[in-house]
């Protein structure tokens, strides 16, 4: 049947409008303007002035340890949402669907919990920390403390972007590659791998956006210790409270440019993806 | 948010890997998520249920309870409403920057909670772009619960446009057409066509900007005000007894508040599971 358009609902164009201008206006006022305003601060005082707020000696090393802990961080959890997206929607057996709720609890706990947990456990007076501590292992309230909540809190990202996708595209080419004698590594690269490419591009840069943006959690373990444990989040935080706006935001915009980037990367990544997916399987793997 | 369509039944398992995958996700798990909760279950094991009781019924930490329920329900009806109009008007209609906004309903997931928080306090606060024109009319948001409701509201916008877009687009549209045809009302065929087939995910989308607003903590402080009884959300009460270094304190708390977003989080998986498979039953 040939769709006609005048027969859905909601297609009177009075009623169009008004839903798209009521959409558009409470979008402009509920994210695009906040995101203007963060520009705008950060550029109040000029060039000069957001140029020496952000090459402030404290705000620089808060840069530097921010994009530490995301270099460690994305690795791990793109190796772990790699492994259980395979896992999942490759192979069926029991305590598989516990596993998919299983990898949600670190979007449905608070930060704050999620850092108290660690902080319980890898403490002075938690079981593992105190026996840490005879051997001058301190964890929480340095840098490795701040690593492990942030992996904890990122953890589920990558997989979740993988596994409705791969669950989607099947097995049947993974399987044909099987019996023509590919090996584990090999069918993974050459086959897997190429379908998949660009959800997990999207999965790592939200992963990154995530891990360099945490601050529920890691004001738990970090201990805020300016020029040495402060993150870039945390450090927007300090300079707020200092009353040094022009500061704060500009340091924030510095986070708000990566959350940019990374809706403009999870753009290119959904349309090269679907591109993807609308081609016929066999030529979706040349060689 | 578990994606449980159902898989064609394999007989065997073919493909390689199922060892090296499943090693590394319980070791992952086991080592990242299971083990720390150890930690809280022997912090408050070592307590006595009328201590546990005490910290947990103190008046302070029920009212920041209270505060924090209800405005995450408002929070979260309110992105149920916006989201619906976004998912719709995102599938249904072609307009100049439809693209751009697509794009931005990610935005609060992709902004670091703490950037959304000062953003937000500085909009609202009484000499800000919104504050000062909505202290003309009386209204003041800055320090007050109506903060925490925006704050919220804030960051789970994604949640429902999400779940609602994917199920829009795949509504058949022969029902709808039919009915129309036979001369029922626009708002009519929605709420007998369109609805019914909608309401699941809607639902889902809500619980999950709910479950995500309770534990709201960056975007919150900023704006709130913090004022015990009045302006103190549950997170930032975890918070201040973690500063009073009241550590049995603070898991008494944390343990209440992980029981409920746990709760909520296989709630919320169990039922979508269900109507996934109603959906593809049909």
């Amino acid at each position: 049947m040939k769709y006609q358009s005048h027969h859905r609902v909601g297609d009177q164009p009075w009623l169009r409008r008004t839903l798209i201008l009521a959409a558009v206006a409470l979008s402009a006022l509920l994210l695009a303007i906040p995101l203007v305003l963060i520009f705008t601060q950060a550029f109040s005082a000029g060039w000069g002035a957001l140029v020496s707020n952000i090459g402030d000696r404290y705000t620089l090393h808060a840069i530097g340890l921010t994009l530490f802990v995301a270099l460690l961080t994305v690795p791990l959890n793109l190796v772990f949402g790699t492994a259980l997206a395979w896992l999942v929607t490759r192979f069926r057996f029991p305590g598989r669907k516990l596993l998919v709720t299983l990898i949600d609890v670190p979007f449905a706990v608070s930060p704050v919990v999620a850092g108290l947990l660690y902080l319980l456990l890898y403490g002075r007076n938690g079981w593992l920390g105190s026996w840490l501590a005879d051997y001058d292992v301190q964890l929480m309230f340095s840098w490795p403390g701040i690593v492990m909540v942030t992996i904890f809190v990122t953890c589920p990202f990558v997989a979740r972007e993988l596994i409705p996708l791969m669950q989607q595209q099947g097995t049947e080419e993974e399987e044909a590659a099987v019996t023509l004698g590919a090996s584990g590594w090999r069918l993974f690269r050459r086959v897997t791998l190429p379908n998949i490419k660009w959800a997990l591009i999207y999965g790592v840069v939200l992963t990154n956006a995530r891990a360099v943006g945490e601050f529920g959690a890691v004001s738990v373990v970090s201990g805020n210790i300016r020029g040495q444990t402060n993150t870039l989040p945390l450090h927007v935080e300090l300079l707020y409270q200092d009353y040094n706006i022009a500061g704060a935001f500009a340091a924030a915009s510095l986070l708000a440019a990566i959350a940019i980037l990374t809706l403009a990367i999870k753009g290119v990544a959904e349309w090269r993806q679907a591109r993807l997916l609308a081609r016929e399987p066999a030529d979706r793997n040349p060689q | 948010m578990a994606h449980a369509s159902p898989l064609k039944p394999r007989s065997k398992r073919v493909l390689p890997g199922f060892g090296l995958s499943l090693g590394v996700s319980l070791l992952f798990i086991s080592l990242v998520l299971l083990l720390p909760l150890t930690g809280l279950v022997a912090e408050t094991a070592g307590m006595t249920w009328s201590q546990f009781w005490f910290v947990v019924s103190d008046p302070r930490v029920v009212e920041s309870y209270k505060v924090t329920l209800w405005t995450a329900f408002l929070a979260s009806l309110f992105n149920g409403a916006f989201g619906l109009l976004l998912a719709w008007v995102l599938v249904r209609y072609e307009f100049p920057g439809k693209r751009l906004i697509d794009a931005m309903v990610d935005l609060p997931f992709a902004l670091p909670t703490a950037v959304a928080g000062i953003t937000l306090a500085t909009l609202f606060s009484t000499s800000g772009w919104y504050g000062q024109w909505l202290e003309t009319i009386g209204i003041s948001v800055a320090y007050t619960p109506v903060g925490i409701i925006i704050a919220m509201a804030f960051t789970s916008i994604p949640f429902v446009v999400r779940t609602v877009q994917p199920v829009l687009e795949e509504l058949p549209p022969e029902d709808e057409e039919a009915a129309i045809t036979l001369g029922a009302s626009d708002g009519r065929v929605f709420r007998k066509v369109i609805f019914p087939s909608l309401w699941p995910a809607l639902l889902t989308g809500i619980a999950l900007s709910f479950t995500r607003s309770l534990g709201e903590f960056g975007a919150v402080i900023f704006i709130a005000g913090n004022t015990p009884y009045e302006t103190e959300v549950t997170s930032l009460m975890l918070f201040v007894r973690l500063q009073e270094f009241d550590h049995a304190a603070a898991s008494a708390i944390a343990s209440v508040v992980l029981l409920v977003s746990l709760v909520l989080l296989f709630a919320i998986n169990l039922w979508q599971g269900r109507y996934l498979r109603r959906l593809h039953g049909k």
